[in-house]
């Protein structure tokens, strides 16, 4: 076990070190500064997703869910389109990333309170009628945002649709900055809660009978995975389709259930497929492509290979 | 000791528990029975706080569960559920150990190990103790979950249909060690049993239900009774003695 987390460690750090060093231009002082904020931001968003989507499975006990089941990525789809609709692409919403990344964080986040505030505050608390309400509200934002996008500008569509997919080729300095802040906060305080996550995944009542204060925990793991899903998804664009991907990896490669191996090793496959993916994307598509669409394919044809082995046995 | 003063519950305004007040006694083995819907499993659920109550209350040693701290009554009092499905690949060692998070929150010391292997010995399981639960049957599987209980080592233990889907040899084994469990280490169980005649031979008290109240209360010899249990479960159901045992024939 130490092993293999030592392994995916080594890995980690060479991939970040090819990415780095590869053939670095003569000018090497800029590039290297541009490739430095790049590993960051990407290590940043792919430990969050990791972490997250982690997270989310153990308190849902489900092995195919995503945070994004609860519409966070057509949330932050729908408040772009929004914008470059009422205020066009050029407009200051649209353009200044700081404001653009404050609001939508900030409008995700309240989003999340209000669905919890409408649902926890009845009798039940049931956390897959959370889920459920989440998902027809995604679709909805899904429904809107492709509504206002048949009626923009085809040019105006164009900056949508860079949006549409994660994308870390130019990721402000400013933001990478608050993120690390918000994220490090959000880290030390979900700390707090990783001693419960072993005999969570258990399932609910083993979980309060081992004396765990579930809907209290729950409660918190929910705000924890929704700043951290909030937060990756306005810095670089829509991506937890990863999590789903590492995390089975994880799941796959460690053969534990211990969290206190299975964090580290999804956050450190996250880091491995992005950084490998962005260095397909800049070396062998020469930025043709994003990573989101390599990260898909991969992720996809990895699914079917799961599928097709899981129907033959 | 654990004490229901009038507690309740009701689903879509249809009540499942109607203001049913019990005393549980210390050290003993007590069984509620009762017909399918009776609301046994409701009670057992909100006396081990699983599941939230309408009104009433539920003391254990004289505190209400709701003012206790969720660690502390982990300590006290433990729940096992009838389908126990989990979604994790575990050893039965590893699901064992779980039982002493309450002690250990997941950081297991030498003793905690100690009273693992205890649990496993306990609950003859040292030989399957590194297999996987999907690799037992039924039976053994449900020993594993009762010898997680056992790790938990609390006061009172509740076990919802611990029988459920065993054979007889099972079943039998299960019952004499919830017997042992009472008599050896003076732990208090309470059940919910379907089969009366597995009631009526191993416990000390019985409870019955119907339609969500009780109807009767009282050592096992004063329920297991023509009379009672016709009313209970409205059909006749003669008694005979067989080796001092209490034994209903309601097959035909």
């Amino acid at each position: 076990m130490k092993l293999k987390l030592t392994m995916l460690a080594v890995l980690a750090l060479g991939v970040i070190a090819a990415f780095l060093f590869l053939d670095l231009p003569h000018n090497w002082e800029y590039a290297l500064d541009r490739r430095v904020k790049k590993v960051l931001a990407i290590a940043l968003t792919g430990g969050a997703i990791a972490y997250a989507t982690l997270i989310f499975q153990t308190m849902t006990n489900n092995r195919i869910l995503t945070p994004n089941v609860i519409g966070l990525d057509s949330l932050y789809m729908l408040i772009q389109t929004f914008v470059i609709f009422f205020f066009g692409a050029v407009s200051l919403p649209s353009t200044n990333k700081m404001m653009n990344f404050g609001f939508t964080v900030g409008i995700m986040l309240l989003f999340v309170a209000v669905l919890y505030k409408l649902i926890f505050k009845r009798e039940g608390r049931n956390l897959f009628f959370l889920l459920l309400v989440g998902l027809v509200m995604g679709t909805m934002f899904g429904s809107m945002t492709t509504f206002m996008q048949v009626l923009i500008d085809p040019n105006d569509f164009l900056v949508v649709q860079g949006k549409m997919f994660a994308s870390f080729n130019n990721v402000n300095t400013d933001l990478l900055v608050l993120s690390v802040i918000i994220l490090a906060v959000v880290a030390l305080y979900a700390m707090r809660f990783s001693k419960y996550l072993d005999a969570m995944s258990l399932g609910k009542e083993h979980a309060v009978n081992l004396g765990i204060p579930y809907n209290f925990v729950v409660m918190n793991l929910l705000v924890i995975v929704a700043i951290l899903i909030a937060v990756s998804t306005a810095l670089v664009g829509p991506i937890t389709f990863l999590g789903l991907l590492v995390v089975n990896v994880g799941y796959q490669f460690m053969k534990t259930y211990r969290h206190s191996i299975l964090i580290p090793s999804t956050m450190l496959i996250s880091v491995i497929a992005l950084i490998g993916g962005q260095l397909i994307v800049e070396r062998v598509f020469t930025f043709e492509t994003t990573v989101s669409v390599i990260i898909n394919f991969i992720g996809g044809a990895y699914f079917l290979y799961l599928l097709l082995r899981e129907s033959k046995s | 000791m654990i004490e229901v003063q009038e507690v309740s519950k009701s689903y879509a305004g249809k009540p499942v528990v109607e203001k049913v007040s019990l005393k549980i006694r210390q050290g003993s083995v007590t069984s509620f029975i009762g017909p399918n819907g009776a609301g046994k499993s409701t009670l057992l659920a909100m006396i081990s706080r699983l599941l939230q109550k309408d009104s009433g209350k539920v003391l254990i040693d004289g505190k209400d569960i709701s003012d206790w701290k969720s660690t502390e009554l982990a300590k006290k009092i433990s729940i096992l559920k009838q389908s126990n499905q989990i979604n994790l690949r575990l050893t039965v060692r590893e699901l064992v150990s779980f039982g002493r998070f309450p002690y250990s929150q997941g950081k297991l010391k030498k003793e905690d190990w100690e009273k693992v292997d205890e649990a496993i010995a306990y609950m003859d399981l040292t030989d399957l103790q590194h297999k996987y639960l999907d690799q037992l049957s039924g039976g053994q599987n449900q020993r594993a979950f009762i010898a997680m209980v056992i790790a938990q080592n609390t006061e009172y233990i509740l076990l919802d249909e611990p029988l459920n889907n065993l054979d007889m040899k099972h079943s039998v084994q299960i019952m004499k060690v919830l017997r042992r469990l009472a008599e050896e280490l003076g732990k208090t169980v309470i059940i919910v049993i379907h089969d009366i005649n597995f009631a009526s031979c191993y416990s000390d008290y019985i409870v019955a239900l119907k339609d969500g109240k009780i109807v009767k209360e009282g050592p096992t010899e004063a329920i297991i009774d023509n009379k009672v249990l016709e009313h209970i479960y409205d059909m006749d159901i003669p008694i005979e003695l067989v080796n001092g045992n209490r034994i209903g024939v309601y097959f035909k």
